[in-house]
């Protein structure tokens, strides 16, 4: 049976493509495709913190930072320097990629989680710089972004498509995109490496695995990925202000990998969906924000230590066995 | 130029008392359980803002510090009963991700509780300052010091004279051992975090007067407490107070001198450097793993 069928990756992106080419059916209205383009690039930036939290074992209280970098860099760039938005993206990333390495490189050679308390720190940092340096960035008002010229793109290739749907699909296909490098990195050799040294690093450098070399590459990835999110954020609100980029910001995006269940993609993309769209069902959610996401942190980690989907998944496993 | 710098290192050392009895708050339960407590910010927020509510609902300051510091007590326990202790086989990440958990939620909670302003206290001992060499210093700066003083002392007696305080460090030492020759290591645990509240709760209770206080000042205080313990050594006393007061002169000096729109900037600096150079900070155990 397994035969006649794609290999588990294609399966999984193929089910995800299903799903964003369906969901457009049932939308009552355009409100709809704001939201998942919200869930999209959350989803992004989780993706990117699954490949840290779940293929590596560490985790990162300040990702937000990266994030902010990356919307700032598509705010300041085309801005200040006349740089066409894309490469502005691009830059943003590669900012982000060239920080989180030279932070992560001597601190991931240290065992312990000390890039918890490294990154809640660069966190804060950032959100302070992007407050404080109002000549360049706004200050805590924020700032306008330039428009990324998707619609009009659209418009000249001779379709009709409304702004919040062409911005659906064009962030639906990044998340693809990044659930394909995800999970093509997860079967990959780096991939088997950074799970083994995930379930014991004693046990995986004895088969001669560069453990600190490893957990430096999900830094930069996982730094990459969010940096990405934060420029397609930046680009689909039109507008940032340094909240992107707070601690806040940082726990929810934790929160929403360690909900779904830290170690698997679908997992992220599933705790990005609950957790962008509970406020939005949920007026009240707004006071209740931080308690809440306190409680599914404490929670999960205490009654689920998987994550929401591998631990439904299980039980669904388990229950099959027993009835038959 | 001599009062200026006397001037800084008098706020240097008060602001960096707190932030060592941050650091020793750490330091007692980073002991007896392994586990770095990034609530314990909270629990100096926690002691501030309510003896600030107790104190407006009526009750003499006194009388709503130490409530406010029992109060603190109770929630560092049930956080050690409700959700560390269930957790007892969860990795050291998931221990990271409760305690983060924990930390949002008071933050969360006391800003539903309380409210989102800033609030004070009015000094212990008057307002009036005193000058020394050209320098002033308030009661309440001698208050903070003698305070945390005090603390570290008492801790001390309590460690090395007392039989709980004995058992502690043979927790502290090898848990298992320590629960073959009988010390009850579960409530060895909840008298950690028990313990590290009340002293966090204090030091909230002691700043106030000068540095004002809201819902979420814990993260900072966190931050701050963790450059101190990490800069004396974690898991080490002695290096949380010296850790604590080398952070609060470096921030003082810094903001002086240097400036101060980013005087928070500087125990993250202090961090980073921490580990790039000598990871096991200036008393730590030689224990800090190279991989």
């Amino acid at each position: 049976m397994d035969r006649f069928l794609p290999s588990p990756t294609a399966r999984i992106l193929l089910a995800l493509l299903a799903i964003l080419a369906l969901a457009p059916l049932v939308f009552p209205s355009t409100f709809y495709y704001r939201i998942f383009t919200l869930i999209s690039i959350n989803a992004i930036v989780v993706i990117g913190l699954v490949i840290l939290l779940g293929y590596a074992g560490q985790i990162s209280l300040g990702h937000a930072g990266f994030v902010g970098l990356g919307a700032y860099a598509n705010a300041i760039g085309p801005t200040h320097l006349g740089l066409p938005p894309l490469l502005a993206l691009v830059l943003g990333a590669a900012l982000s990629a060239a920080l989180a390495w030279l932070v992560g490189r001597p601190i991931l050679k240290l065992r312990g989680l000390y890039l918890a308390v490294v990154t809640l720190g660069f966190g804060i940092l950032v959100q302070m710089v992007l407050v404080n340096e109002s000549w360049l960035t706004g200050g805590p008002d924020g700032m306008a972004v330039e428009d990324l010229g998707l619609v009009s793109l659209v418009k000249a290739l001779g379709l009709k498509m409304k702004t919040a749907q062409v911005w659906y699909v064009f962030s639906g296909l990044m998340l693809l995109l990044a659930a394909w490098v995800a999970l093509n990195l997860r079967d990959s050799p780096t991939g088997r490496a950074l799970r083994s040294l995930h379930d014991s690093e004693v046990a995986a450098r004895t088969v001669g695995i560069n453990v600190a070399r490893y957990k430096l590459i999900a830094f930069v990835l996982s730094a990459v990925f969010a940096s990405v999110g934060g420029s397609l954020l930046a680009l689909f609100n039109r507008f940032v202000t340094p909240d992107v980029a707070g601690f806040i910001h940082s726990v929810e995006l934790v929160t929403m990998s360690v909900l779904g269940g830290a170690a698997s993609v679908l997992g992220g993309i599933a705790g990005a969906a609950l957790l962008t769209t509970l406020p939005q069902a949920l007026t009240v959610f707004h006071d209740f924000e931080t308690v809440i996401l306190g409680l599914i942190m404490m929670g999960v980690a205490i009654f689920m230590p998987d994550g929401l989907l591998p631990n439904l998944a299980n039980r669904a496993k388990r229950t099959r066995r027993t009835n038959r | 130029m001599l009062e200026s710098f006397l001037q800084f290192t008098f706020s240097g050392l008060t602001v960096g008392a707190v932030y060592a009895l941050v650091a020793l708050g750490f330091t007692i339960i980073y002991n007896a359980s392994d586990v770095v407590n990034f609530a314990q910010g909270e629990f100096v927020m926690i002691g501030g803002m309510s003896t600030v509510f107790l104190r407006q609902d009526g009750l003499p300051l006194a009388a709503a510090a130490a409530l406010a510091i029992v109060l603190t007590t109770v929630i560092g326990i049930l956080l050690d009963k409700l959700a560390i202790a269930r957790a007892k086989r969860a990795s050291v990440l998931s221990l990271v991700i409760i305690t983060i958990g924990a930390s949002i939620f008071l933050r969360g909670a006391a800003q539903l509780v309380f409210d989102k302003q800033l609030h004070r206290l009015p000094a212990f001992a008057g307002e009036d300052p005193l000058t020394l060499m050209g320098a002033t210093i308030l009661p309440q700066s001698l208050l903070v010091l003698a305070g945390a003083a005090a603390i570290f002392v008492g801790l001390w007696l309590f460690f090395n004279r007392s039989r709980t305080g004995k058992a502690v460090l043979a927790t502290a030492n090898n848990r298992l051992a320590a629960r073959l020759v009988g010390v009850d290591t579960a409530f060895i645990m909840a008298l950690s975090f028990g313990l590290s509240a009340a002293i966090g709760a204090t030091a909230g209770v002691l700043i106030t007067p000068l540095t004002l206080t809201s819902y979420d000042v814990g993260l900072m205080l966190a931050l701050k407490g963790f450059a101190a313990a990490m800069l004396g050594g974690l898991g080490n006393p002695f290096g949380a107070l010296v850790g604590g007061l080398a952070i609060g002169l470096i921030e003082a000096f810094g903001a002086g001198y240097v400036s101060s729109e980013y005087k928070d900037a500087s125990a993250f600096l202090v961090i980073l450097l921490i580990l790039f150079l000598m990871p096991r900070g200036l008393f730590g155990k030689k224990t800090v793993e190279r991989v």
